[in-house]
């Protein structure tokens, strides 16, 4: 397993693989998919799969939404039935988006996508443990389906006992399913840390490597660490419910709370797995937007380590309410705190990249620019929530509803799209509409802020979470709340309207549109199976000057002999 | 839109009114942590839009060269979130141990939460649907659970605490202004869980002393039938029992009443006065057909004359029960002369 440079292909030069084959078309067959080992083709299986999960559970969203929309508008009592409908419906919403979508999605999509590329390297450490992990992921998936299909879950995707030992809904299936799809969370981040330990190029050095590899690494550490936890708890959980082993229920002799603190030990860290690798490919968009050296990056990738870090200490934030001592609340606050000072040193950081840069408002960028906004709001509106009195007024109500989704998913997504469209003509060979693109932008970044903002204020209001029913000074709230969501999804189609259409009709991309320095836009669009035909070179990945512009190609051209003179400028 | 600002005079565009000792202090924080992040959100959009434009690209071949590190402007952005997020932590921990310590001397009030009812308790063990207060008055809560966790919330006192079965957990507040206000469940606790509200109604020191009085003794006077109404509208039969035959969570009220009942084992039994409260105290002896084993005993959370007049409530309601209803009002304690079988045919 070393840099795979083969010197006997690399008769043709500029980075095309002999006879114009690309790891899309050099074989074919469901087979040659299904068995496959090469990390982009993985990470395109993940991409089906994961957007599959995403369309699902944001239907739940959609669901939800409107009944709470009808029940705004409603005179008559709600029924049992319509009650136990939007139970399901936000459980299913949340268990499938967090479990299958916004976990994997980062790093099992993009991450396996690009992490070889970036490290000039054929494919990750060990590739049959790579296509392994997919097929964990499908295990877990048909074990969600078969939920769907079987008595549906009520339990909320937190699993509270004991209410999820008791309940009649289909929490074992659902609890073996999370188990299972944590184990190609554990695969993916153990084949990370070795991928980055073993297979960095000669020339790069820690301090030489991406930011989003930064991000990845420390988004792997915790994925090996916590999962683990969720998956020794959900088998208890599993224990109590079939064998009746009293641990959680506290009828058989079990203690409620210490599901918490273990669902938690997992499902805290877990936050920092989506937002973690979210914020490393904001410091690439913002290095290669602003074609400007990223500011401050050794202070980025250590607060990449103390975020993953620190966030396996503040899971009892979550159980301020729960009755635990006073003195374990204070500690828990004040460590939650901590996280917030590296991740304002994040925001800070990337603003100050913006200065005096050369800012191309492309689509990506505008993605990352919309990341700022939310990431700032669902940051400083996590101050409210870490401060032990304002929490026990805003604990379970919209307000960390809203908290959590500017995070997790406002955050996350844009991220995520954001990445998506940066290297969607590395994926695909293609670039998409960029005037689509934006409309699109525009739609999702108002529809989100519409959704959410409004429930910030349901939420301080004292409108508690989880209800299909509630008083009628709430219902403003709602409506406003649902027409946004409805704004977001039609945004959110328009980009995966945008995707597809851009395989058939979308121009051919070139090497590099962005002008970016990490390796991955050194090898053609896209990649031949080995990835590189000849050896990238390796330099520091923000220093940008090499690349010139051509206008005949609409991308940016490699000049060697700049990349030679700013290399030894950098060693003086 | 204009519903949203068209609030009651003393709540805020964002908070609901402060009616307890604490959400002062309590609203104090959230003010000033709000405007800390208008001022931060406005300072990082505004540069944000600022940079846009300003350093907007021109042409592709435009090569900027800013700075690249500073250590000294990553330590000056660093220490002032580090003040103010210690600033905050403090006063939000301050807050929290008002919060958590009732003063001496204080009420107290057993809150006793089962799916998907609260029931109240007195010190002289009267029991409530809605919790009556005394305003200006401390009030101490000891919360218990029949079945799941619950969780107690009262948006105008800034007051929740999870309600966890098999522990006691325990909570304050001090009413400043007489007046009825929601009280909601906060965590999430299965099917009707949106439906697990009630009042608290503050009153003045005189008429909550009177409520408390009549609490215990509130079925005197009243028709057994219709005690055992009240019961069923009240303490939560009728999230789960329809009377109108309409299948619920649980089986409907209506002609249940002398009906060979079928269960998940066991042989059927006819619903007699004593089927009827062994129901309510052991609901898990005897589980219909058909339904699930959920709902939680009533063991301790009603009184015998509320028991009987469910059970001259069933028999008013049921086709399936030929007898003659319980006509003669009751008593403060209970029921003289209930031999039922003097009234059976």
């Amino acid at each position: 397993m070393s840099v795979i440079h083969d010197p006997v292909k690399a008769g043709i030069h500029g980075g095309q693989a002999p006879g114009g084959t690309n790891y899309i078309n050099n074989s074919k067959g469901i087979l040659s998919w299904l068995l496959t080992v090469d990390h982009k083709r993985i990470g395109l299986m993940y991409m089906v799969c994961v957007l599959g999960a995403f369309l699902l559970g944001g239907s739940f969203a959609i669901m939800l939404r409107t009944m709470l929309f009808i029940r705004a508008a409603s005179e008559t009592p709600i029924s049992e039935g319509a009650q136990n409908m939007y139970n399901q419906a936000f459980t299913l919403h949340g268990a499938i988006l967090v479990f299958m979508f916004i976990i994997p999605a980062v790093p099992a999509i993009l991450g396996n996508m690009v992490l070889p590329l970036m490290l000039g390297a054929k494919d990750v450490a060990f590739p049959r443990l790579n296509l392994l992990s997919w097929y964990c992921w499908v295990g877990g998936a048909i074990f969600f389906m078969f939920v769907l299909i079987n008595g549906g879950l009520d339990t909320g995707w937190t699993f509270y006992t004991p209410y999820s030992s008791s309940t009649t809904t289909a929490a074992t299936t659902a609890t073996m399913g999370a188990f299972i799809l944590g184990f190609s969370s554990i695969l993916t981040g153990l084949n990370f840390i070795a991928t980055i330990h073993m297979l960095r190029p000669p020339g790069m050095g820690w301090f030489q490597m991406p930011l989003f590899l930064w991000a990845l690494y420390a988004t792997s550490v915790i994925q090996v660490l916590a999962t683990p936890v969720l998956a020794i708890t959900l088998l208890l959980l599993m224990a109590e419910r079939i064998l009746h082993v009293g641990i959680f229920d506290p009828a058989l002799g079990g203690d409620p709370v210490l599901f918490q603190h273990f669902f938690w030990f997992y499902s805290h860290p877990a936050v920092y797995i989506m937002v973690l690798p979210a914020m490393g490919i904001i410091s690439e968009l913002m290095s290669t937007f602003c074609r400007r050296h990223i500011f401050g990056y050794s202070f980025i990738a250590f607060s990449s380590v103390a975020i993953a870090l620190l966030g396996f200490l503040v899971w009892g934030h979550h159980m301020f309410t729960s009755g635990q001592s006073a003195m374990t609340n204070a500690v828990f606050s004040l460590i939650t705190f901590s996280v917030a000072i590296p991740s304002a040193i994040k925001v800070f950081n990337w603003l100050a990249t913006m200065y005096k840069g050369s800012i191309w408002l492309a689509t990506p960028m505008l993605y990352a620019l919309a990341f700022i906004w939310l990431f700032t709001i669902g940051g400083l509106t996590g101050v409210f929530l870490g401060a032990l009195s304002l929490d026990i007024m805003a604990h379970d109500t919209y307000f960390v509803v809203a908290h959590f989704h500017y995070v997790m998913v406002g955050s996350m997504l844009t991220a995520f799209i954001g990445g998506m469209y940066y290297w969607w003509p590395k994926m695909f060979g293609k670039m998409y509409s960029e005037p689509v693109a934006k409309v699109a932008w525009f739609l999702i970044f108002f529809g989100f802020n519409l959704t959410f903002f409004i429930q910030f204020i349901a939420g301080s209001k004292g409108m508690p979470r989880r209800y299909a029913d509630f008083v009628p000074e709430y219902a403003i709230y709602h409506e406003i709340s649902t027409i946004g969501s409805y704004v977001l999804a039609s945004g959110l189609f328009l980009v995966l309207f945008n995707w597809i259409h851009s395989l058939k009709y979308g121009r051919k991309a070139p090497q590099n549109p962005w002008g970016a320095n990490t390796l991955e836009w050194h090898t053609s669009s896209p990649p031949p199976t080995e990835n590189f035909v000849e050896d990238p070179p390796v330099s520091e990945p923000y220093v940008l000057g090499a690349w010139e512009y051509d206008a005949s190609i609409e991308g940016f051209v490699h000049n060697k002999e700049k990349a030679a003179k700013l290399a030894q400028m950098s060693h003086h | 839109m204009l519903a949203i600002l068209a609030q009651s005079a003393d709540a805020t565009v964002f908070l609901p009114p402060a009616r307890s000792t604490i959400a002062g202090a309590h609203d104090g924080l959230y003010h000033f942590v709000f405007w800390m992040s208008v001022f931060f959100t406005a300072l990082i959009a505004g540069l944000l839009v600022y940079f846009c434009i300003k350093y907007h690209r021109k042409s592709h071949h435009e090569v900027p060269d800013g700075p690249t590190h500073s250590t000294a402007i990553e330590l000056g952005w660093t220490l002032p979130p580090l003040i103010l997020v210690l600033v905050i932590f403090t006063w939000g921990f301050r807050g929290f141990m008002n919060m958590n310590q009732a003063p001496n001397g204080a009420y107290q009030v057993l809150v006793h939460a089962t799916k998907w009812n609260w029931a109240f308790t007195y010190a002289g063990g009267e029991n409530d649907s809605e919790l009556h207060v005394p305003v200006n008055t401390p009030i101490s809560l000891v919360l218990t659970s029949g079945d799941v966790i619950h969780s107690f919330y009262v948006p105008v006192f800034r007051v929740k605490k999870d309600v966890v079965p098999g522990r006691y957990n325990k909570a304050w507040f001090q009413a400043t202004e007489v007046g009825t206000y929601d009280l909601f469940c906060a965590e999430y606790c299965g099917t009707s869980h949106s439906q697990m509200k009630t009042k608290v109604v503050v009153e003045t020191m005189e008429d909550w002393l009177k409520h408390v009085e009549e609490r215990g003794r509130w079925w005197d006077g009243k028709k057994p039938a219709e005690v055992g109404a009240e019961v069923h509208a009240q303490k939560g039969c009728k999230t789960c029992h329809s009377l109108d035959g309409t299948r619920g969570t649980g089986p409907s009220w209506k002609d249940v009443f002398g009906s060979e009942r079928k269960f998940t084992s066991g042989d059927p039994v006819v619903a007699d006065e004593n089927y009827i409260r062994d129901s309510i105290l052991n609901p898990g002896h005897h589980v219909v057909e058909g339904f699930d084993n959920v709902m939680p005993t009533f063991q301790g959370s009603i009184k015998d004359p509320e028991i009987t007049g469910v059970i001259e409530f069933l028999k008013s309601i049921s086709a399936n029960y030929k007898g003659l209803v319980l006509e003669e009002p009751m008593t403060a304690t209970g029921l003289p002369g209930t031999d039922e079988t003097e009234t059976k045919e």
